[in-house]
């Protein structure tokens, strides 16, 4: 028991003698772990949405509709087909316009049962069913009008109150309903030179209200249509069922098979998904260079300080305790942060896909999500106190203690180079040489910081011609620009992070070469200009890698995977790219300049 | 040895410098008072702890002190800017310390050349004077050796060629022999006695009395006050 408050209040005091590290270290951990959890949270969210929706609904496999009350007989006779086993409607469906507050939408009106239906019946996720004067919304309807429950709308002139929010398998989620009037409907954008077809839908969303209150909206039977949900005996011969009943009635009545309508929901959804993805890999490999900077510093550190105890009486054990404590309180710190911020951020991803792809199930915290990103701090906590704890055990502790924290690499053809540069230049060249380890890390991180935002810039592009050309409505296009705004947001902060704790872990090391350079006559100054050129240096060279090759080739591995036509792309011009390497070398410049600052004016008698 | 003509190189007027405060305060520097003549070698003992580094800290112009004043050729280092302390190490001054302080990563050479270059010299000329220097101090052979690879005397020298590469009006040594085993503590002597002989003005702080029986004039330190001694 005293053993282990030894070990507690050692490792406490050495965190507390060491905030600055600590804090970074856990910045860095907890990084990790954020985007190890969003990227799980997003997977188990985003996995098969339209699959996990048609099962909790009930989904039909064809879904046929008719336009004319004559009609009808022939849509009826679907019941008793061949092949098909359940079905639920006819149910009318009408053509109207809501309103709410000073927004109005085209909408597709469809009556349904109070009960339960047998196929297609709506999971509600907010609210409940349809009942007489209550409105039910389609999920990214609702969420694009941002209407909920208890709110008003009005329907064809009358009001009506929102019950309820509910998803669906039976219709791609708004904007790409399919059509199920007879008046036709467009979606997309309209080019403002075309006028539309007067009574054609655009963009309709989908409600669904009582058969009752449906009919007391129709002026005449002859503005109803009429749909109707089919299951089939063999799902997979959903098309084949389509294709051939559709042709026994001349093709008059519209079918959709459930494949086709998947394919329909899922195509935008997967294109925010695949970015989401990306942008997971992304922000891994930052956290990866981010905690090898801090974690491989502090070893070869942490070998002295063993080497320390080791003289003043500690066992080994005692010593490699001390060590795991402080990491374990590092790492399910970080754990329990990255959890729950992960855990946050994530709905402000997947709100904008559930409502996509109306998918039943939200983003949330699973039990093997927790032990994952648990055993990865975990993880790095064990490997971070094994290696020195090893090496320290076997070495000798005069050994251990002489060990002069790691000792820097020589590269003469860099220092022979710097001797014929300004001195700012040549201490800046010998700083970065090193520790070319972490320069590498350093260029890495900043290439991928910067291709990732190459290819947003390029995205943003597309997107801004989309409403023009007619592929994604302007709500999928805000959809996916919220999308990526999270993404760049993530990427920028990770990147900070990194160019933060790299210069931290410079500043440290460079401490004694920085007080003796000052001995011998440096300025503060270009101390200083040297600590943080030795970051800017890097930076540089990471920008124009990040742009060639970096974000051509990210650029073409997501066109690869998406099967997306690049030719549709405007890749930035020349001016732009100058720009965004500029605009990272003055970001680094101005993140580095702190730390550099205070390694610069650190007072010489304190470290010589 | 010292003549009223003689103005001082370097002199320190009631010195003083404190750290800490309250029930904690240590005056590590308490009121000292030194002329150093040019050519002059002086040699401060004293216990561990009595102020002795921080003595030599103040000389140079690496810390402030928290009284009195420095004049380095009649003029006054203590209140000037960073900028111009740094200036006047690169010409004016420059230490030897226990530990040499040597880059790990540079060679012999380049660690000499060192001085040179943040001085502004040309490479082809720092390197020049580098080589020069290393020869003289008898480490020709050694010039492109890591200081891994040299022996603590050799580190030493090396520190020492490093320390008059820019030909500094004082050299300020700080415990030089305190790593050293005893062979390579006579060899340092040597040295140091040669530049004394070549006229170098020099303040060493030692435990070595044959380093002290060198000198000009020697002082004993204790806490934080300099008091003279006779031979
Ligand atoms: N940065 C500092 N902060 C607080 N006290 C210091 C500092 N540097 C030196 N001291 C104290 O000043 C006194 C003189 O130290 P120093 O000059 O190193 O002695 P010496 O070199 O003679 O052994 C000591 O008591 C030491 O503890
Ligand atoms: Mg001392």
């Amino acid at each position: 028991m005293g053993s282990i408050l030894l070990v507690l209040r050692l490792a406490l005091r050495d965190l507390r003698r060491r905030r600055t590290e600590a804090a970074l270290l856990l910045l860095a951990i907890l990084a990790a772990t954020t985007t190890l959890t969003l990227g799980l949270v997003l997977r188990d969210a985003a996995s098969d949405p339209y699959e996990s929706t048609r099962a909790a609904t009930k989904g039909p496999d064809v879904v046929a509709n008719v336009g004319r009350v004559t009609d009808l007989a022939d849509l009826e006779k679907l019941a008793t087909a061949s092949g098909v086993t359940e079905h639920s409607g006819p149910y009318s469906v009408i053509a109207g316009k809501l309103e709410v507050s000073d927004r109005t939408s085209d909408v597709q009106v469809e009556g349904r049962d109070a009960t339960i239906a047998a196929v297609d019946q709506p999971e509600v996720t907010q609210g409940s069913w349809v009942s007489d004067g209550g409105v039910v919304l389609e999920a990214a309807f609702a969420d694009s009008l941002d209407v909920g429950v208890g709110d008003s709308v009005t329907l064809g002139g009358r009001s009506f109150k929102v019950v309820g929010v509910a998803v669906t398998a039976a219709m791609p989620p708004y904007p790409g309903a399919s059509c199920i009037v007879s008046a036709g409907c467009i979606n997309g954008a309209i080019p403002d030179d075309r006028d539309l077809p007067a009574g054609l839908l655009h963009n309709p969303g989908l409600v669904w209200l009582t058969q009752a209150d449906v009919r007391s909206l129709a002026s005449d039977r002859s503005s109803l249509s009429y749909v109707m949900n089919l299951k089939l005996a063999n799902p997979d011969k959903a098309q084949a069922f389509v294709d051939r009943t559709g042709g026994d009635h001349g093709g008059a009545m519209p079918m959709q098979s459930w494949e086709s309508i998947l394919a329909d929901a899922t195509d935008l959804a997967r294109d925010s998904q695949i970015l989401l993805l990306i942008g997971a890999w992304l922000l891994g490999l930052l956290a990866v260079a981010s905690l090898s900077v801090l974690v491989g510093g502090r070893m070869a550190d942490q070998t002295r300080r063993v080497g320390l105890l080791k003289a003043v009486g500690g066992t080994p054990g005692l010593v490699a305790a001390v060590l795991l404590a402080e990491y374990l309180l590092v790492a399910v710190v970080a754990a329990a942060a990255g959890l729950t911020i992960g855990a946050l951020t994530a709905p402000l991803l997947t709100e904008s896909s559930a409502g996509l792809v109306g998918s039943a199930g939200t983003a949330s915290l699973t039990w093997s999500t927790i032990g994952l990103v648990t055993a990865v701090a975990l993880g790095v906590a064990v490997v971070a106190t094994a290696v020195p704890a090893v090496r320290a055990a076997r070495s000798s502790t005069v050994s251990a203690l002489a060990d002069a924290a790691r000792p820097p690499r020589r590269t003469g053809w860099l220092i022979t180079l710097s001797a014929r540069l300004p001195v700012p230049l040549l201490l800046a060249l010998r700083v970065a040489a090193r520790r070319p380890r972490r320069v590498a890390l350093g260029v890495v991180s900043i290439a991928i910081t910067v291709s990732g935002n190459y290819v947003l810039m390029v995205l943003n592009a597309f997107l801004g011609d989309q409403p023009g050309t007619g592929a994604y409505t302007e709500t999928q296009v805000a959809v996916l620009r919220h999308v990526l705004l999270v993404w760049t947001v993530i990427l920028l902060s990770l990147a900070a992070v990194n160019a933060i704790v790299i210069t931290w872990a410079t500043v440290l090391d460079n401490r004694h070469a920085s007080a003796l350079a000052r001995a011998l006559g440096a300025t503060p100054r270009e101390v200083t200009v040297a600590l943080a050129t030795a970051q800017v240096l890097p930076a540089l060279l990471g920008a124009v890698m990040g742009v060639f090759p970096g974000g051509f080739l990210l650029f073409a591995a997501i066109n690869t995977i998406t099967g997306g036509d690049s030719d549709k792309a405007t890749l930035p011009v020349p001016w732009q790219l100058i720009g965004l390497v500029l605009a990272t070398v003055l970001v680094v410049a101005a993140l580095t300049s702190v730390p550099a600052h205070l390694g610069g004016r650190r007072p010489v008698t304190e470290t010589l | 040895m010292s003549n009223a003509a003689d103005t001082p190189v370097l002199r320190a007027l009631g010195l003083r410098k404190e750290y800490g405060k309250g029930e904690g305060l240590v005056r590590a520097v308490d009121g000292v008072d030194l002329d150093v003549v040019n050519g002059e070698t002086v040699a401060i003992t004293g216990p561990s702890g009595c102020g002795k580094s921080t003595l030599l800290h103040l000389l140079g112009g690496l810390d402030r002190p928290s009284g009195g004043e420095v004049r380095l050729n009649g003029r006054r280092i203590d209140d000037i800017s960073e900028k111009a302390l740094a200036r006047m190490r690169r010409t004016d001054v420059s230490y030897v310390f226990q530990s040499f302080h040597l880059m790990e990563e540079l060679t012999a050479v380049e660690n000499v050349e060192l001085s040179a270059l943040l001085a502004g010299r040309s490479p082809r000329a720092a390197r020049r004077r580098a080589e020069e220097l290393l020869d003289q101090l008898g480490l020709a052979g050694r010039s492109r050796f890591l200081p891994s690879a040299l022996s603590g005397g050799q580190r030493q020298r090396v520190a020492v060629a490093r320390a008059l590469s820019n030909e500094p009006l004082v050299v300020l040594a700080d415990e030089p022999t305190g790593n050293l085993d005893s062979a390579a503590t006579l060899d340092v002597l040597q040295l140091f006695k040669d530049l004394h002989d070549a006229g170098q003005t020099l303040i060493i702080v030692t435990h070595d009395a044959r380093i002290a029986a060198t000198a000009d004039r020697k002082f004993s330190m204790r806490d934080g006050a300099l008091a003279g001694l006779e031979d």
